[in-house]
């Protein structure tokens, strides 16, 4: 574990970058990590990010089927807006733990 | 300290060789695995794997219980080989297990292969069994995206982080 400073906050994050505390999060921060993988957040990121988020809340395992079935992206356009990552760098940039789902 | 510099595979050509539901599956998750981790994807259907891209047959894949030393019952207890030979047996121990994995949040075949296609993997069949099953491009999933020889596929195995995988 390591503390960071990502947009002007010190938070905790994982060995990989991601934040060990998801109530640490702010939309600043989203930006910041976003950036990093060079990703230019859209109102529709935030809209999967959020659905992410509150998936989480409620405990439920994520795989990219669910978000396809979300009715907010189907699978295609997640890739087209975490390219290279739909659910790795989509859980990162929402400050959401390491998914552990295979699928 | 010492600083070891990371290697990341940049592309995968998995090899689907059979057709049993586990098998054809593992070569789905691999593959749909290595799409969602941003490694350029090859799947390569060949024999009896061409039943994984066969529109009659993808979404009704058996797994063999007999000759198959892993089969458990219900319960953990050894499934009798015996048992397993019976008509209507292996039918219904697999719609049981696609059921199972159905309820784990496991894709059919049909749209197994669309998320794999919807991540820019890219599926083909092989020609000499395609030949031999006398099967034609409209039998095939429309996610297959050609028909291709065998020296088609090396050439797509390009690249020094690239590795082949048989299943």
């Amino acid at each position: 574990m390591a503390v960071k400073t990502i947009a002007g906050v010190e938070v905790k994050v994982t060995e990989d970058g991601y934040l060990e505390d998801m109530t640490q999060w702010n939309k600043e921060i989203a930006k910041e990590i976003a950036k990093e993988l060079g990703i230019e957040l859209t109102d529709k990121h935030f809209e999967v990010i959020n659905y992410l988020r509150n998936r989480t809340i409620a405990k439920e395992a994520l795989t990219i089927r669910s978000v396809g079935k979300s009715g907010i992206v189907d699978i295609k356009q997640l890739y087209e807006l975490f390219p290279k990552g739909p659910l790795k760098f989509s859980s990162k940039i929402a400050g959401i733990p390491k998914p552990t789902s295979c699928i | 300290m010492e600083t070891k510099e990371k290697k990341p595979l940049e592309k995968v050509c998995i090899i689907c060789a059979k057709g049993n539901l586990e098998d054809v599956y593992a070569s789905l998750v691999m593959a749909n695995g290595a799409v969602m981790e941003g490694i350029e994807t090859n799947l390569f259907f060949t024999f009896f794997g061409l039943e994984g891209i066969t529109k009659k047959s993808m979404n009704h894949l058996h797994t063999a219980t007999t000759g198959n030393p892993a089969m458990k019952m219900p319960g953990g207890l050894p499934f009798p080989t015996m048992l397993g030979g019976l008509p209507g047996v292996e039918s219904a121990v697999s719609s049981m297990m696609r059921k199972q994995m159905d309820e784990l949040g496991m894709p059919p075949v049909d749209e197994f292969l669309e998320m794999i296609t919807a991540g820019g993997g890219t599926i083909y069949a092989c020609k000499l069994a395609v030949d031999m099953f006398k099967l034609t491009k409209e039998d095939l999933s429309d996610e297959v995206k050609d028909i291709i020889t065998i020296g088609e596929f090396y050439e797509l195995c390009d690249g020094d982080r690239t590795q082949i995988i048989f299943t």
